[in-house]
């Protein structure tokens, strides 16, 4: 793995006597493109904040390539941030907005024309250099953007959001647009999103925020398949999170069925929570051997590429379930789940944890 | 019955302008009323604008007026600009108290304004002149300016700035180059203001200004009493001119810049 660009080291950050950040270290590797992932005022803002200079921690500090620059102000830090709203200067053509970074530094007018029109090809938007930012479509104005930042030579380029405001399709093609660019251009990307399928879609590395805390951070895979704890789990992607026993290792009991899973070292009979995603359960015949439970379909919702069903065992659980075969409702159904899909993980041991936790 | 309708409001709107007009438009004519009368029309002449032009005390309290206006404005406007960031990241409850104790000067009565000024002057032993009458006026435009540009700063977005500064800028840099051309419509019809409420005060300046030094208005005042020349219609008409022009420029001139980006 290549060497850390960037060092948060214990960063606390608290409003109005409010905690935002609690503690939170994290390193970033340089070339890797990061996401981080959270609902609204889990804290990912503020640390982006934090990295651009534009809030000081109330403790901790910030490393960047190894030199401390905790209080060094946003306009002397080597990175450049690409802005929720885009923050496009209205009163410029594109081109000044293009060489406002670069005209601050004093470089040739010649160097400045190449670095325009390099950086608009970049962004497939070549030939607009005359025009208004009125003129502009949303999406356009975020290429812009995107353009304003990387002309700089970056080594770091913050997101904060950008895709936010854009709809669906759009936001699709520039998720694609932004993985190009990490490539061509080999530097660093940290991203902000609270959309789950954003992050898996984009980054090499994800860390999943709550209240503050980093719930875990680690590839899309880890993150997706091998959630930590509730919260992770369920904030990722649907999931049905059911409360376990794990009776020894490679055995967990669920509603008194047996599953075998692919877990150890738990220790014999504790309680666990258990994650299996929906489209990992099977749905078979109630009278299939391999049938470990037993319910009734109840609801079913087209959703496109999947069915969105629902079965309920006897227990009372409606297990959430993605399928693209149809099972009418009110049909008797055997349940399966192979055991490497099986994800089990440790309850929370304090009530601090358990605060972060899932609402229910 | 449209027709009716249209007509009528044509007609509504064409009473009110002449009833608005009417005194300005007698005013213009009789400054080319070659007689002294009132009441009769003796012939066209443009004499009384040459006599105006070379009355000494005419034109040193028309320079009076203009740099007056012209210095008042201006630093009415820095000095307001800055007011109103400043004011606009003060937290709610000391914003409001700030903004209201801006805005009773501006419905305080002039008179009491110019005594009051007067009597701060007098106990602070600054001797009454050119100086005073400046900073007087400079007193009386703050808020106007204020008033103008806080809207502009309200809607100025706090992302632009922060922007500037990602790509590098200095705090004073992004308030250049980024901050002040969004205030910038605020700014100008604030100065415009500005200017206008100096070029046009009376009271004010009558109060604070000292032995010897006379503006356009104070002067058309003491003349008055001696019975007034045509030379002050000629000079009356000068001032309803400029005061319209200013004003003019100051309501299209965004229009015009916009007019003028959209076809660049």
């Amino acid at each position: 793995m290549s060497r850390n660009l960037l060092e948060l080291q214990n960063i606390t950050k608290s409003y109005d006597g409010q905690l935002i950040l609690d503690d939170l270290t994290l390193d970033i590797h340089e070339n890797s493109f990061v996401t981080f992932l959270g609902p609204s005022g889990c804290g990912k803002t503020t640390t982006l904040r934090i990295i651009g200079g534009f809030e000081k921690p109330d403790k901790g500090r910030v490393l960047f390539d190894g030199k401390d620059i905790t209080n060094l102000p946003a306009n002397k830090r080597q990175l450049n941030t690409v802005f929720q709203k885009y923050a496009l200067f209205p009163h410029m053509s594109i081109e000044d907005n293009i060489a406002f970074g670069l005209r601050i530094k004093n470089k040739t007018d010649a160097y400045i024309k190449d670095k325009i029109k390099y950086a608009l090809k970049l962004v497939n938007l070549d030939g607009f250099e005359k025009r208004s930012i009125d003129s502009l479509s949303g999406g356009q104005q975020q290429r812009i953007a995107i353009a304003r930042a990387i002309v700089n030579e970056p080594r770091l380029l913050l997101l904060d959001e950008p895709l936010g405001a854009l709809d669906l399709k759009l936001r699709q093609e520039m998720q694609y647009e932004l993985i190009r660019l990490k490539n061509e251009l080999g530097i660093t990307f940290i991203y902000v999103t609270h959309d789950q399928e954003e992050a898996l879609t984009m980054s090499d590395y994800v860390v999943v925020m709550n209240q503050g805390y980093i719930q875990q951070a680690g590839s899309p895979e880890q993150i997706y398949n091998e959630p930590e704890n509730a919260f992770v789990a369920d904030f990722i992607g649907d999931s049905n999170i059911v409360p376990g026993i794990m009776v020894e290792d490679y055995h967990v009991r669920i509603f008194g069925a047996d599953f075998k899973c692919v877990d150890a070292g738990f220790g014999n009979n504790k309680p666990v929570d258990v994650v299996i995603r929906p489209e990992d359960l099977e749905i078979i015949d109630d009278d299939d051997p391999r049938a470990i439970l037993h319910g009734e379909m109840t609801h079913i919702i087209f959703k496109g590429e999947i069915y969105e069903m629902e079965c309920t065992t006897p227990d009372g659980f409606e297990w959430l379930i993605h399928s693209t075969e149809l099972h009418e409702p009110g049909k008797k159904v055997g349940l399966y789940v192979k055991p490497s899909n099986i994800q089990v993980m440790n309850k929370p041991e304090s009530e601090d944890e358990e605060a972060l936790g899932v609402e229910e | 019955m449209e027709k009716l309708k249209s007509a009528l409001s044509n007609c509504y709107l064409s009473l009110i302008v002449l009833f608005m007009y009417a005194p300005i438009a007698t005013l213009v004519v009789l400054s080319f009323n070659s007689g002294r009368s009132r009441a009769q029309w003796s012939g066209f002449t443009t004499d009384w604008y040459v006599a105006m032009w070379a009355d000494e005390t005419i034109m040193a309290a028309l320079r009076n007026t203009v740099i007056i206006a012209f210095l008042s404005a201006f630093v009415a406007t820095v000095l307001g600009t800055l007011a109103a960031i400043a004011i606009n990241n003060m937290k709610p409850v000391s914003k409001n108290i700030i903004m209201s104790i801006t805005n009773v000067p501006m419905l305080n009565a002039d008179i009491v304004t110019g005594i009051s000024l007067m009597l701060c002057f007098i106990a602070f032993r600054i001797s009454l002149g050119f100086h005073t009458i400046l900073m007087a006026h400079i007193t009386f435009n703050l808020p106007y300016v204020i008033l103008s540009v806080m809207p502009k700063v309200r809607q100025a977005s706090k992302e632009t700035y922060e922007a500037a500064l990602d790509l590098g800028a200095t705090p004073f840099q992004a308030f250049l180059t980024v901050v002040l051309p969004e205030l910038m419509p605020g700014v100008t019809s604030g100065f415009m203001l500005a200017f206008t409420m100096s070029l046009d005060d009376f009271i004010i300046t009558h109060f604070t200004r000292g032995a010897g030094i006379d503006t356009i208005s104070t002067l058309v005042y003491s003349q008055v009493r001696k019975g007034i020349s045509p030379t002050m219609y000629a000079l009356s008409t000068v001032i309803f001119l400029t005061v319209f022009i200013v004003l003019m420029i100051g309501n299209y001139a965004p229009e015009w810049a916009k007019k003028r980006k959209r076809t660049v």
